[in-house]
C-alpha cells in the first residue's frame, strides 16, 4: 500500500505534554520541531526532549519526523548528530533553497549512520521550500537526493519575500505551488502543502484543502488535532470516485481477455490516464481504509 | 354528646367512624391562618422572617440535628457558608449535614467540623481542602458518600431525617412558591432541592429575589415552606456556571468526544427515538457535539434525555434533535435560559431522576450515559471519589444510578493524565460496579466489558481500536511505569453507599 | 561533570518537570525532589535521576526536582539540560543520555 502522507502534525519540540501525547490524534505523519517553534534559549533542551522521547516512546504505526534547524543557524549539525540516533523516519530540512542545501545535511546524515551502523540511507529527507529562489530551484532540490521522500512549501515566509502576504483564496501561492507539484512529481516524490493558521476559520481551511487536492498536493501539515479530520475526509475517496474506478478496473480486465482494444465506462472512453486514475483511487482508498485489500473487483 | 363551638350538638363517638372532634372556632386549629388574611390594607400575609438568626430559632434547631442543603449554585454556593456561620455563632453543635454535595464553596466546613459544630457529613461529593482533610481523618464519624438516587431513597425512606432544610432559592414569593430560572442566581432545576422541601421537617428558603405572589412556575411550593430570609446574595454566577462544566476546546478531550460518538453510532443502540443522558466532563458533553453531525446524516433524532443538562443538549433540543429534556440539575448558562423557555425541557426532582425503590425513576429508561473516571479496574468498576493519590476529591452523583439504568454505559477517560494511569488492577475506592459499565473509551483505545460480546464485535467490525481492558492496562503501566502502591490507614474516613443503601466499599485514611 | 553555575531546563506545566541544578564542591549529590505524584512514583524519580548523574559522571550537585507529573524519558531530558547547562558544556555525550 501506498504510505498516505494527508497530514503532517506539529509538535512544538520543547512541550513536554504534547510530545508525549503527539500520536493519539491518528495524523498520517506526526513533526517534531525543533526550529521556529523553539526559543533560541531552548534548542539544547528540545532536543533531549525530543531525543529521549524518540528512543523511550512507542508511536506505532504513525511515521516520525523531527524538523531540524538550518545548518547556518548553528543549532542544525548537533540536531542531525542527537536525531540520528534517535532515529525517527525523517528529518525534515527547513528553508531549503538549493540542491547544495541537501547534498551538506545528506553527508552529516550520512557520516552519523556509519557511526551508528546503520544502513546507508536509513534515515529519509524531507525539504521545506520557503524561498522564491527555493520555488525556482524546486526541480533540482526535489531530485538532489535519493532520501528525499517530499518537499513541503512554507508559505509565510515565501509570500514575505515576495512582497505581498497571505489571501483567502491563496492566488499569491498559486505559481509556488503548481511549480512544487510538478517538481515533486518529476521527481516522484510527495508535495506536502504549508500550514493554515487561522484555526477559527473552519470555512477557509476547508477551501483551501480542497485547493490543494486539486492542484495535486499529497497533503499538507497541520498546527492542530483538529484540523486533521476534515483533511482525511476531503482526501478519502469518495464512494461514487471508488464505484467507478472498480468499475473501469473491471471493463479493462473485461477488455484484455475479449482481446478488444478500446473500452467505455459510463459512455466515457477509457485510456492509459484514466486506468491510472482508478488504480490510484482504489490504493488511496485501500490505505485510508474505507476500501479492504483484496476488494478492488466488484467480482472478487 | 358535646354542643360546639356554635352550639350544635355532636356526638362523641360513631361506631365504624370513631371518635369525633367538636368544631372550636375557625381559628382554633389552624395557627398558620391569620385573621386579617385577604385584607390589602394590612401586611401581606407571608413566611418572612428578618434575619437567618430569627430563623434558626424559629426552627427550633438544637445540637444534634440533622439539617440539609443543596449544591445547585455549585462553586458559587453562598448560602450554606452564611447559614453555618450564624449557628457557628449561636453555640449550636453537634449537627449532621446532609448535602445534596460538597464543592469547593463550602469549604468553611473544615473549621466548622474542628470546632464541634458539624459532627457528620452525609454528601454526594466532596472536594478541596474539606476533602483532603476528611482523607486525613478530620471527622471522628466517617463520612457517608451516596449518589443522587441514593440519597432521594435516603430521605424518602426516613434513612435520613433532616430536622430543618436550608435551601437557597433564585427567586420565591413570600409565601414559599420558588423556582431556579429567575434572578440573579439563577442555576436552573432545583430538582435536588425539590426532594428536602418535600420531607424535611422544617423547611427554610433563602433568597435574593422576592416576586410577586404567586410565583409561577413553582419548583417548590409554598405547601411545603415553613420560613422565608431575604439576604443581598445567595450565590455568585460565576461559580453557578462553572463549577461543573465547560465547553472545551482541549484536543484530547475533542478527540475523546470523537472516539465516543463514534463507539454511539456503531453501538447498535443509534436508531431513531433513541435517549441518552452525558456526564459534566468536558468531553461527556463533547460528545453531544459531534453527535449531532452523525444524526444530521442519517436523519435518526433522539426522543429525550436525561440529567444534568447542559448547552449542546439544549442546542440539539432546540433545533429539534432531541424531543424532551428532563433535568435535575442545570449545568450551564444555557440549560438555565432553557429550562425557565422551554415548554419540553422538564424540571424533575432527584426521586424522579434516580431513586431506585420509587415506583420507577427516569435512569430505567434511558438507552446511553456517557460517564466519566478517575479510575476504572481490569473488572470494570470504576472510582469517581479518589485521586490516584488516595485523597477524597470528586462525586458519585449519579454514576452508579444511571450506569444500572441504562442500555449502554460508557466510561470517557484520559488512559494517562499526567503521569497517572487510569486503568489498574483495582481501583481505589469503588462507587460503580463493573457489573454495570458496558464499554470503556480512551485516547489510546476502547475496551469492552466482556459481558457485551455483541458489542464488542459491532465496535471491531466498523474499525474502531478495540483492545481488551488488561491490554489497556499495560498499554498505560509500559508508558508510565508501576507506580507504588498508595499505603493507607486502618481507619475509615467514608462510607460508600451504593444507591440501594448496602455498602460497596470504604474510604480509609491515608498515610502521609 | 562539574556543576559550575546553577543549570535550570523545564517548565511547571502538566507533564513537564522543572530541574535546578546547582555547584556543591566536594559535597556529594543532594536531591531535593516535590513532586504531584511523589507518592505513587518518588522512589522511581529518584532512581532516574541517580543512573543518569552517574552515567554523566556528576559526583557534586544539588538538585531540585519541581514534577507535574512528568514521565521518566522527560525527567531524564530535563536533567540532561540542566546538567549540561550548569556544568557549560556543549559537547553532548548521546550515547549516554
Amino acid at each position: 500500500m501506498a504510505k498516505l502522507r494527508r497530514t503532517m502534525l506539529y509538535v512544538p519540540g520543547n512541550n513536554a505534554g504534547m510530545v508525549k501525547d503527539a500520536h493519539i490524534y491518528r495524523s498520517d505523519s506526526v513533526m517534531f520541531d525543533l526550529e521556529d517553534s523553539v526559543s533560541i534559549d531552548e534548542k539544547d533542551s528540545a532536543r533531549f526532549l525530543v531525543y529521549k522521547a524518540l528512543t523511550t516512546l512507542d508511536y506505532g504505526e504513525i511515521e516520525t519526523v523531527v524538523r531540524i534547524n538550518s545548518i547556518e543557524s548553528g543549532f542544525g549539525k548537533e540536531d542531525i548528530k542527537a536525531m540520528v540516533r534517535a532515529k525517527p523516519n525523517v528529518i525534515r530540512l527547513p528553508k531549503t533553497e538549493k540542491a547544495e542545501d541537501i547534498y551538506e545535511v545528506e553527508s552529516l546524515i550520512e557520516k552519523e549512520e556509519k557511526n551508528e551502523g546503520y544502513s546507508i540511507g536509513t534515515i529519509k529527507l524531507m525539504a521545506a521550500i520557503e524561498s522564491p529562489l527555493g520555488v525556482l530551484n524546486a526541480l533540482s532540490i526535489a531530485t538532489s537526493s535519493k532520501r528525499l521522500i517530499g518537499i513541503a512549501i512554507g508559505a509565510e515566509d515565501y509570500v514575505t519575500c515576495l512582497k505581498t502576504s497571505r489571501s483567502e483564496d491563496g492566488i499569491e501561492l498559486l505559481f509556488a505551488r503548481s511549480q512544487l507539484v510538478n517538481a515533486a512529481r518529476a521527481a516522484g516524490i510527495y508535495a506536502l502543502d504549508t500550514v493554515y493558521s487561522d484555526l477559527s476559520n473552519e470555512e477557509g481551511f476547508i477551501k483551501e484543502i480542497k485547493l490543494i487536492k486539486q492542484l495535486g498536493f499529497d497533503g499538507k501539515s497541520v498546527i492542530n488535532p483538529r484540523q486533521i479530520e476534515p483533511v482525511h475526509r476531503i482526501f478519502t475517496p469518495t464512494e461514487d470516485e471508488i464505484t467507478f474506478a472498480k468499475k473501469v478496473i473491471e471493463g479493462i480486465k473485461t477488455a484484455k481477455s475479449n482481446k478488444s482494444g478500446v473500452i467505455a465506462v459510463e459512455g466515457k472512453m477509457v485510456d492509459k490516464p484514466i486506468v491510472e486514475r482508478a488504480e490510484r483511487i482504489l490504493e488511496l482508498a485501500k490505505s485510508s481504509g474505507v476500501l479492504e485489500a483484496g476488494k478492488e473487483s466488484e467480482n472478487d | 354528646m358535646t354542643e360546639n363551638k356554635l352550639g350544635r350538638i355532636i356526638p362523641e363517638k360513631i361506631s365504624h367512624i370513631g371518635d369525633l372532634l367538636p368544631f372550636d372556632g375557625a381559628y382554633a386549629h389552624t395557627p398558620l391562618v391569620k385573621k386579617e388574611k385577604g385584607n390589602r390594607r394590612l401586611p401581606k400575609l407571608n413566611k418572612l422572617v428578618d434575619s437567618i438568626e430569627k430563623v434558626i430559632v424559629e426552627t427550633n434547631l438544637k445540637n444534634g440535628m440533622t439539617i440539609s442543603f443543596h449544591h445547585h449554585f455549585r462553586n458559587g454556593d453562598k448560602v450554606l457558608p452564611m447559614v453555618m456561620n450564624v449557628i457557628a455563632e449561636m453555640g449550636i453543635r453537634d449537627l449532621t449535614i446532609a448535602a445534596s454535595s460538597l464543592t469547593e464553596a463550602h469549604q468553611c466546613l473544615v473549621d466548622h467540623i474542628k470546632t464541634g459544630v458539624v459532627k457528620r457529613l452525609i454528601t454526594s461529593g466532596i472536594r478541596g481542602e474539606l476533602a483532603e482533610e476528611i482523607s486525613n481523618g478530620l471527622t471522628d464519624i466517617p463520612v457517608v458518600i451516596h449518589s443522587h438516587g441514593g440519597r432521594a431513597r435516603c430521605i424518602e425512606t426516613g434513612q435520613i431525617k433532616i430536622d430543618v432544610a436550608f435551601l437557597g432559592v433564585p427567586s420565591s414569593d413570600v409565601y414559599g412558591n420558588a423556582n431556579g430560572y429567575t434572578g440573579k442566581s439563577a442555576c436552573g432545576s432545583l430538582g435536588y432541592a425539590m426532594v428536602d422541601a418535600a420531607f424535611a421537617e422544617k423547611v427554610v428558603l433563602i433568597t435574593d429575589n422576592i416576586v410577586e405572589y404567586p410565583n409561577i412556575p413553582f419548583s417548590i411550593h409554598q405547601d411545603q415552606v415553613d420560613f422565608i430570609v431575604i439576604v443581598d446574595s445567595i450565590g455568585d454566577p460565576e461559580g453557578i456556571t462553572t463549577g461543573a462544566t465547560r465547553i472545551t476546546n482541549n484536543p484530547k478531550d475533542l478527540l475523546l468526544a470523537q472516539l465516543v460518538s463514534e463507539v454511539v453510532v456503531n453501538s447498535g443502540y443509534f436508531e431513531n427515538g433513541f435517549s441518552i443522558q452525558t456526564g459534566s466532563g468536558g468531553a461527556s458533553v463533547a460528545t453531544i457535539r459531534f453527535l449531532r453531525k452523525y444524526m444530521e446524516d442519517r436523519n435518526i433524532k433522539a426522543s429525550w434525555a436525561l440529567g444534568g443538562i447542559s448547552g449542546p443538549m439544549v442546542k440539539l433540543h432546540e433545533d429539534g434533535f432531541i424531543g424532551k429534556l428532563l433535568d435535575v440539575q442545570s449545568f450551564d448558562s444555557e440549560a438555565i435560559r432553557s429550562i425557565g423557555e422551554n415548554r419540553y425541557h422538564l424540571e424533575i426532582d432527584a426521586s424522579y431522576y434516580a431513586n431506585p425503590l420509587n415506583k420507577g425513576c427516569a435512569v430505567n429508561k434511558l438507552n446511553i450515559v456517557i460517564l466519566s473516571a478517575l479510575e476504572i479496574d481490569t473488572n470494570f468498576n470504576v472510582n469517581v471519589i479518589t485521586g490516584s493519590d488516595g485523597i477524597i476529591r470528586g462525586a458519585s452523583g449519579g454514576h452508579s444510578d444511571t450506569a444500572i439504568g441504562s442500555g449502554l454505559s460508557i466510561i470517557v477517560a484520559p488512559l494517562i493524565r499526567g503521569r497517572t494511569a487510569t486503568v489498574t488492577d483495582s481501583v481505589k475506592t469503588i462507587i460503580t460496579p463493573g457489573s454495570t459499565i458496558d464499554v470503556l473509551v480512551t485516547e489510546r483505545g476502547i475496551a469492552v466489558n466482556p459481558r457485551r460480546e455483541e458489542i464488542k464485535e459491532k465496535l471491531k467490525q466498523s474499525g474502531l481500536p478495540v483492545y481488551s481492558i488488561e491490554e489497556l492496562k499495560l498499554k498505560a503501566e509500559k508508558i508510565v511505569g508501576k507506580s507504588e502502591p498508595i499505603i493507607f490507614k486502618d481507619r475509615i474516613v467514608g462510607l460508600v453507599e451504593y444507591r440501594d443503601g448496602t455498602i460497596i466499599d470504604v474510604i480509609k485514611q491515608v498515610s502521609n | 561533570m562539574k556543576i559550575i553555575k546553577t543549570g535550570i531546563a523545564g517548565t511547571l506545566e502538566s507533564s513537564d518537570v522543572m530541574i535546578t541544578v546547582r555547584s556543591n564542591s566536594g559535597k556529594g549529590i543532594k536531591i531535593n525532589l516535590q513532586s504531584t505524584v511523589k507518592k505513587q512514583f518518588g522512589k522511581q524519580i529518584i532512581k532516574v535521576t541517580n543512573n543518569l548523574l552517574k552515567e554523566l559522571s556528576v559526583e557534586d550537585a544539588l538538585i531540585q526536582i519541581n514534577d507535574i507529573g512528568a514521565l521518566d524519558c522527560t525527567i531524564e531530558a530535563r536533567l540532561a539540560a540542566a546538567l549540561y547547562r550548569g556544568a557549560e558544556q556543549s559537547e553532548y555525550d548521546w550515547e549516554k543520555i
